[in-house]
């Protein structure tokens, strides 16, 4: 028998770390969201298929510009000391995924803007017709459109593999201590993209080939996170009395019932489905692939806080 | 330069929480937060129990996981005697340094901050000790240089055995407990 017993009261850490709260999941949610368009819409210009107006390179951008600040301003209201927010850029600290990540996301916002340039929406020509000039400029150079898309690749699988880094290098927290995690959360994140493309798409051939990316990707998810929890199952006991917060224990019913079951295997089949023309395509998969995204943010967040050298110990 | 460390008899301790006291005092802790606490651990089975009653803090890690992740570089190690700080007015509350502790050392201070024991750095660099281990009415805790073979605190190391909390985690703590 092991009992412990504290005079301990510090809000936040006690009874059990949780000091993140909803901010940091729907960050870490639209991050990986914005990651996805990004890797999405930087295929289409990189492949030419930029040719064809109704691409959705071309709607991707904005709605992945509004997506990012949401989730930026998200991140704001977790900090407590919101008016120093600036001193993120005032350093760079090799060693802090955080760091790593603020500068990722000042970078990530000019390849976004340079891909909504290639075509903004007319209501925003209307208001600014001398954007029309860099559009002209853009779109008269096909090697620089590729070379946009590459960087929109590149910099949205940075953004996707940072949102999972930023918890696997916590040592202390064993569930968040696989670097599985960052490639969970990039191929989670690409899914939800994928879903929400083809949700969207005006373009029957995208939306086809979105459905069938999405079920690659929710493929890999599935088998991604099957690598997660053997990887903790197989460590030393902190680590499995982590991965048995999501297998069998607190986490459980919530991680199997919306992450697995309607996060994944039910829009999987759906879409199967779909993509065979048995039924047609509708919004219902998508939606579910992304609050199964959103689900899975909050559920590694905040499992991840609960999951604790001295929970696993005392318990 | 100095390591400074923290050696706690826990043979002594009674845990009358004069050293909680005593930091909240000098520290000014705010109200509901702790710095340092105390932890009573019961193992066995009757009736061969054991009761250890520490006096934990932040364990001022050789391997620090709070000052690795901080953004901002508020979380440091202080020149003096390799002491982990934070700088108040470099920290925007990110809370990446209380998710990184594994002995939950850390919080936020109402004033927006990560807080935390300091070793009452303000003393020790007068030359007095920190005010927990100034006030112990059993005197079963030292502080001193563990980098120093003839400091009270090497020299206890040398002679008693010890253990140090969650050694797992990597972090080379710096609070040793005497058994």
């Amino acid at each position: 028998m092991q009992e412990l017993t504290t005079t301990r009261h510090n809000p936040q850490i006690d009874p059990f770390t949780h000091v993140w709260g909803w901010e940091i999941p729907v960050y870490l949610f639209l991050g990986g969201m914005v990651a996805g368009m990004m890797i999405i819409s930087g295929y289409f210009l990189f492949s030419k298929r930029y040719k064809e107006t109704t691409c959705a390179c071309y709607t991707l951008p904005l709605i992945s510009l509004i997506l990012l600040s949401a989730g930026m301003f998200s991140l704001f209201l977790d900090l407590e000391h919101k008016l120093y927010f600036w001193r993120l850029y005032t350093t760079f600290r090799i060693k802090s995924p955080m760091s790593w990540g603020a500068w990722i996301l000042i970078l990530v916002y000019p390849v976004i803007i340079a891909n909504f340039l290639m075509g903004p929406p007319d209501f925003i020509v209307r208001k600014f017709p001398k954007i029309n000039l860099i559009t002209t400029f853009i779109n008269e150079r096909p090697r620089l459109i590729q070379n946009i898309g590459i960087a929109n690749m590149l910099l949205g699988g940075s953004l996707g593999i940072y949102t999972g880094i930023l918890l696997s290098t916590m040592g202390s927290r064993p569930l968040w201590n696989s670097s599985i995690l960052s490639i969970l959360f990039l191929v989670s994140g690409l899914s939800t993209a994928a879903a929400f493309v083809h949700m969207i798409a005006k373009n029957v051939f995208e939306r086809e080939l979105l459905a069938k990316a999405d079920n690659g990707f929710l493929i890999i998810e599935l088998f991604v996170i099957m690598l997660l929890l053997v990887g903790l199952s197989t460590s030393s006991a902190v680590h499995i009395s982590a991965a048995k917060l999501l297998i069998s224990g607190e986490y459980a019913p919530q991680f199997w019932t919306f992450v697995i079951g309607t996060g994944i295997i039910i829009p999987l089949i759906i879409q199967l489905l779909a993509v065979n023309h048995k039924i047609k395509h509708t919004p219902v998969a998508p939606i579910l692939v992304i609050l199964g995204g959103l689900i899975l943010r909050f559920i590694i967040v905040y499992a991840g806080q609960y999951s604790h050298y001295f929970n696993a110990h005392f318990n | 330069m100095a390591r400074y460390g923290m050696v706690i008899d826990t043979k002594k301790c009674v845990g009358c929480m004069d050293c909680v006291v005593a930091c909240k005092t000098e520290n000014n802790v705010p109200e509901g937060y702790n710095r340092d606490w105390i932890v009573y651990v019961t193992e066995g089975k009757f009736p061969d129990v054991h009761l250890e009653i520490q006096s934990q803090r932040c364990n001022h890690c050789d391997n620090t996981p709070c000052v690795s992740c901080c953004p901002t570089g508020a979380s440091h190690v202080h020149d003096v005697g390799k002491v982990v700080l934070v700088d108040h007015n470099m920290c925007i509350g990110c809370k990446a340094c209380l998710a990184a502790c594994p002995y939950d050392a850390r919080f936020i201070h109402p004033d927006g901050y990560a807080d935390k024991c300091t070793f009452c750095i303000h003393r020790v660099e007068k030359g007095e000790l920190p005010a927990c281990v100034s006030v112990c009415p059993t005197h079963c805790m030292y502080f001193g240089d563990l980098d120093d073979p003839n400091s009270e605190v090497s020299q206890l190391l040398a002679s008693r055995k010890y253990h140090t909390l969650l050694p797992e985690a990597g972090t080379s703590p710096r609070i040793f407990y005497l058994i």
